[in-house]
């Protein structure tokens, strides 16, 4: 075969893309694909493909969608996990002229992918499918507004994903950092596939967070239950409608970006470049302004899940719901308002540094009121000390010591001393896993018996709990030490050996908090083999206050066989004590939209796209968007798009339900 | 228990004490007062964390559900004064953190020039400041001395007690250029220069370093810093100027390719052009300045003519590849010599290296200046210090 014709197929793809020379990434090669072919073949085996195919991947049921996401962020976790303890190992052994174990090549790659793995992959998925999950259930409707926009948003994100773990097989990562920062990530100074990766696994993943953003807030705005006025939302769902609304204002931001970046890149336009009137500033301004209130998109319905379960496991209301609700949309707005505080060391002036750093001091005001609201709600309660409350407790212990360490860096000048350093590591960490972690494994352990129909196993949560807590004190406190000490991020090795020791109590913190992410796979494994012992057939075990108490676990796939009525802000703790009975007689059919594998094919395409753009395959880029546009506009002549359930089945279920609930007396 | 906890504790004190906490007791006056306003806002809410999480652990403890003996209310759920009180606490802590800050960011802006060596030591007119050009290259650090006439790599040195003035820049990608002992950090960007002023007290040799991730040889990208006492200083300068080495176009053209880990290395005498050609990215022959672009610019452009002002590059640090569709890559081709375009530059400095002694009155705030160009603008309006209206 000729040369040219070689490289019009292959674009710059061959044999020494493939990363062969490194042994590490060669090893976790072949565990992968063992791993993976066992799998395969056990679905195979057990005839699984039909079932998940029809069941899952094509499935338009906001539950379902939501446990998937909740699967794609376990399953990155471990990723972004593994690069972690590498970069720790690394810089726990690379002292007093030792190298280390990995290569500038290798190691800057590993940063690169943690930052955006956890960011994108693990963090995201996780709170859009909690939010996915729950949001439907707590406003008593039968599923979001657009069903198949669900699935597509879902399998989009897959398909971002898969961009990125191909990164690590077939070429290579960026290796500039998490954003990217230009110059570095030009083509002049990153000519190869990496920043490339990084663009397209952005871009693909990111339609389906801005479309998944548009799908909830028209969830929560056009579909709550008669009588749940706004000020009767569940705290859980005004915090998710603000982290929406964030998503919807701000992805848009980084799309742009990343697109000028890419034109940058592919087209030689001078956005971001040194010259012709290119200026790199430009980008960190611009990237920021979606970077910031990313921040508050992760924690915000972190927030929504302590709020609920403060107040549930308390046994009480929540203190100060309206406050709680105005301290959420004052974050909402004033996010916008601080970005700059990522860049004060870029040499602006005093007064715009200033402006920049009081505007993020306030934004602790309304944090600090939802601190003591969730203090005054455990204030006079009946505290039951169940998983999820455990992680709230070490939450707010937690949180604020990352809240006061981002206070002190929004002081500039004393930022100007700890920007960029392990301080400043230590600081996003403490409220990304202190705040956002820390809530996802409270709203997991919380919702968890309302997905499944029985509780998880105490012993091995509590196991988890205890080595992810003591494991991040661990690991982060150092970091702390070393940014006072005066040293920065990303370093590769060392030579002052006085600092080793706290890399490697570091290093030891963060092998607890494997330990913790295995009991946490462990804790998951037992409850389903003891599920009969665990089971909660009431469909509400906490003594729920929220609406998807009322319905049983899990829900069947229309959620409420009865639209429910609306008269106070805990809907169900209200109903329950007006002695609420459960309606038994005068089922009707339900309006239900019809699954579709069209959100898979798109994705499928959109991942083939953007492979071929990585790898200048134009013939595959050509192809693959002609058909992403054909499937588009194919689907929309697909007219069977919704079904029935009929009344009897209904019937049927709701009555199974009664006899369960009979059962229990 | 308790004891016990203390007991496993003590090694972490020791170990704590064996640190060198360079950012908490540096050696220079401008990262002290940073160090201050640290320790300040630490405190400030520490007044609100530590309640705070005291009374987390104790509303956990005591109203516990084994505890029928603590009160239970159901329902209660509002009230007007507490709620005022977690509202107003925050903010009276954020309106004292915040004056502070406005008051700190202003006084220890990097563009400002110092106006004290250290505490109730103020800058008077023989504290002359020692200007250093600085360029990030990949992966090491040119320091210039435009005064002295020489340069180092991957060294500096300053005299202890006297003003520096640092200019900043880079040649490729972005930096972060960071001396904890002496000062916070500023970014070094292509094309672009940055400023810091400090001050270094006590004599001693330093670590620097790049603070912001740059590539494959970052971890590498350190180098001493020297404080000197004045006779050390001048004996250091002596010894560079007796290497003989000149830091010309050419070696500098050699020093910016991207190298690990560069030892030391000096230089008798510089370009004196080099910085700014460095600065405005118009080291290689042929290049157009971009301050020289900028000032045609601003006279209207070369209009359509000026598209066509382009030669191919060969190289621009890396071997360049241009985008897959963009046009092939090309600079813009200088339109004068490269020596009339230096003495242009030269015309178009001005003579605004000239030390002028600043306002030392208190700060006020409204009479502030503005860092930067405009208080360059006003010094030259206002030769000298004490005609200056206040």
């Amino acid at each position: 075969m000729s040369d040219s014709l070689t490289k019009f197929i292959f674009g710059r793809l061959s044999w020494e893309s493939l990363p062969l020379h490194e042994p590490i990434v060669v090893a976790t090669f072949a565990v992968v694909a063992l791993g993976g072919v066992a799998l395969l073949a056990a679905l195979t085996y057990f005839r699984l493909w039909g079932y998940l195919w029809r069941e899952w991947f094509t499935s338009v049921d906001h539950k379902k969608i939501g446990i998937m996401y909740m699967v794609l962020g376990l399953v990155m976790l471990l990723r972004g996990f593994s690069d972690a303890i590498m970069m720790r190992l690394q810089q726990a052994i690379a002292f007093n002229g030792s190298e280390g174990y990995l290569n500038a090549h290798h190691y800057d790659q590993i940063f690169t992918a943690h930052g955006v793995i956890m960011i994108f992959f693990v963090a995201m998925p996780f709170v859009t499918g909690l939010m996915n999950y729950v949001v439907p259930l707590q406003i008593g409707a039968r599923d979001v507004s657009f069903p198949f926009l669900n699935n597509f948003s879902f399998w989009m994100t897959v398909g971002g994903a898969v961009l990125v773990m191909m990164s690590l097989f077939v070429g290579e990562f960026a290796r500039t950092g998490w954003l990217a920062y230009p110059p570095l990530s030009n083509i002049g100074y990153s000519p190869d596939v990496g920043v490339d990766y990084y663009i397209w696994a952005l871009q693909v993943a990111g339609v389906g967070t801005t479309l998944s953003g548009i799908n909830l807030i028209c969830t929560i705005v056009k579909m709550r239950a008669p009588g749940m006025t706004m000020m009767r939302m569940p705290v859980f769902t005004w915090t998710s409608l603000c982290t929406n609304v964030l998503i919807v204002a701000s992805f848009p931001v980084l799309t742009a970006v990343l697109a000028m970046l890419g034109l940058d890149r592919y087209v030689g336009t001078n956005f971001f470049t040194n010259d012709f009137g290119g200026n790199p500033m430009m980008y960190v301004n611009l990237i920021w302004i979606w970077g910031h209130p990313e921040v508050y998109i992760l924690i915000l319905p972190l927030f929504g899940v302590f709020s609920e379960v403060t107040s549930t496991f308390s046994g009480k209301r929540l203190f100060g719901y309206t406050s709680m609700v105005y301290a959420t949309v004052v974050i909402t707005i004033l996010s916008y308002l601080v970005w700059l505080h990522h860049f004060f060391t870029m040499g602006s002036g005093a007064s715009v540094n200033s402006f920049f750093g009081i505007t993020t001091m306030i934004i602790s005001i309304p944090t600090g009121a939802k601190i003591f609201n969730w203090l005054f709600t455990m204030y006079r309660g009946r505290i039951r000390f169940e998983l999820p409350m455990m992680w709230t407790v070490a939450f707010m212990l937690t949180f604020v010591v990352g809240g006061m360490t981002g206070v002190l860096l929004a002081v500039p000048p004393a930022d100007f001393v700890l920007h960029n350093s392990l301080f400043l590591i230590a600081h996003f960490h403490n409220v990304i896993i202190g705040g956002v972690l820390f809530g996802l494994f409270a709203g997991i352990a919380y919702w968890w018996p309302k997905a499944f129909g029985f509780k998880l196993d105490p012993f091995w949560g509590k196991v988890s709990f205890w080595c992810w807590v003591v494991g991040f004190w661990l690991a982060f406190m150092p970091l702390y030490v070393l940014g006072l000490m005066g040293v920065t991020r990303r370093m590769r090795v060392f030579d002052d050996p006085s600092l080793q020791i706290w890399f490697v109590i570091a290093a030891v913190g963060a092998v607890l908090i494997a330990a913790g992410i295995a009991a946490f796979l462990i804790q998951i494994f037992v409850s389903i083999r003891r599920r009969e012992a665990l089971t909660d057939p009431t469909g509400d075990p906490w003594d729920g206050r929220t609406l998807e108490w009322s319905t049983s676990s899990p829900p069947p796939a229309y959620n409420f066989a009865f639209t429910p009525v609306v008269r106070d802000n805990d809907a169900w703790w209200d109903m329950k004590k007006a002695g609420y009975k459960r309606p038994l007689s005068g089922y009707k059919p339900i309006h239900m939209p019809s699954n579709t594998g069209t959100g898979v094919v798109l994705a499928a395409f959109s991942v083939a796209l953007g492979f071929g753009l990585i790898w200048y395959m134009w013939w595959l880029a050509a192809l693959s968007f002609v058909c992403l546009i054909a499937t588009a506009i194919g689907h929309t002549f697909n007219y069977h798009r919704d079904f029935h359930i009929p009344a009897t089945e209904v019937e049927q279920t709701e009555e199974a339900r009664t006899a369960l609930l009979a059962a229990q007396g | 228990m308790r004891r016990f906890g203390t007991l496993l504790l003590l090694p972490l004190i020791g170990l704590l004490s064996g640190c060198d906490f360079v950012v908490l007791a540096p050696a220079g006056d401008i990262a002290a007062q940073q160090r201050d306003l640290l320790v300040v806002s630490t405190g400030l809410m520490l007044i609100i964390i530590i309640p705070v999480m005291a009374l987390t652990v104790f509303f956990a403890w005591r109203y516990r559900q084994s505890n029928t003996s603590a009160t239970y209310a159901p329902d209660w759920d509002h009230s007007t004064k507490l709620e005022l009180l977690i509202w107003a606490a925050p903010l009276l802590i954020i309106i004292c953190l915040g004056a502070l800050t406005w008051l700190g960011t202003h006084l220890l802006d990097p563009y400002r020039r110092i106006d004290r060596i250290e505490a109730g030591q103020p800058v008077t007119q023989e504290h002359k400041p020692i200007r250093v050009e600085v360029v990030a290259l990949d992966w090491k650090w040119l320091f210039i001395y435009p005064d002295l006439g020489i340069a180092a790599v991957n060294e500096l040195a300053a005299p202890v007690n006297q003003p520096i003035d640092f200019r900043i820049t880079s040649s490729a990608v972005m930096n972060s250029f960071y001396i904890p002992a002496l000062a916070g950090q500023i970014y070094a960007m292509p094309g672009m220069e940055t400023k810091l002023h400090a001050v270094i007290n006590r004599p001693g040799t330093y670590t620097g370093f790049s603070a912001n991730y740059s590539g494959a040889g970052f971890s590498g990208m350190r180098f001493a810093f020297h404080g000197f006492s004045p006779e050390a200083f001048d004996q250091w300068v002596a010894q560079a100027r007796s290497g003989g080495t000149t830091l010309s176009r050419d070696v500098y053209l050699a020093l910016e390719q991207p190298s690990e880990n560069e030892p030391v290395r000096r230089f008798a005498s510089v370009d004196p052009d080099l910085y700014n050609a460095i600065l405005n990215m118009c080291v290689e022959r042929g290049k157009m300045c971009m301050n020289e672009m900028m000032s045609i610019d601003a006279k209207g452009g070369l209009g359509l003519a000026g598209v066509r002002n382009t030669l191919p590059l060969e190289y621009d640090k890396f071997a360049r590849r241009g985008a897959v569709f963009g046009p092939d890559p090309a600079y813009v081709a200088s339109i004068c010599t490269a020596e009339e375009a230096a003495a242009a530059a030269r015309a178009a400095r001005g003579n605004q290296s000239d030390w002028v002694l600043k306002d030392l009155s208190p700060l006020r705030g409204a009479g502030l200046l503005r860092p930067g160009v405009a208080s360059l603008r006003a010094e030259a309006a206002m030769p000298s210090a004490s005609q200056r209206p206040l």
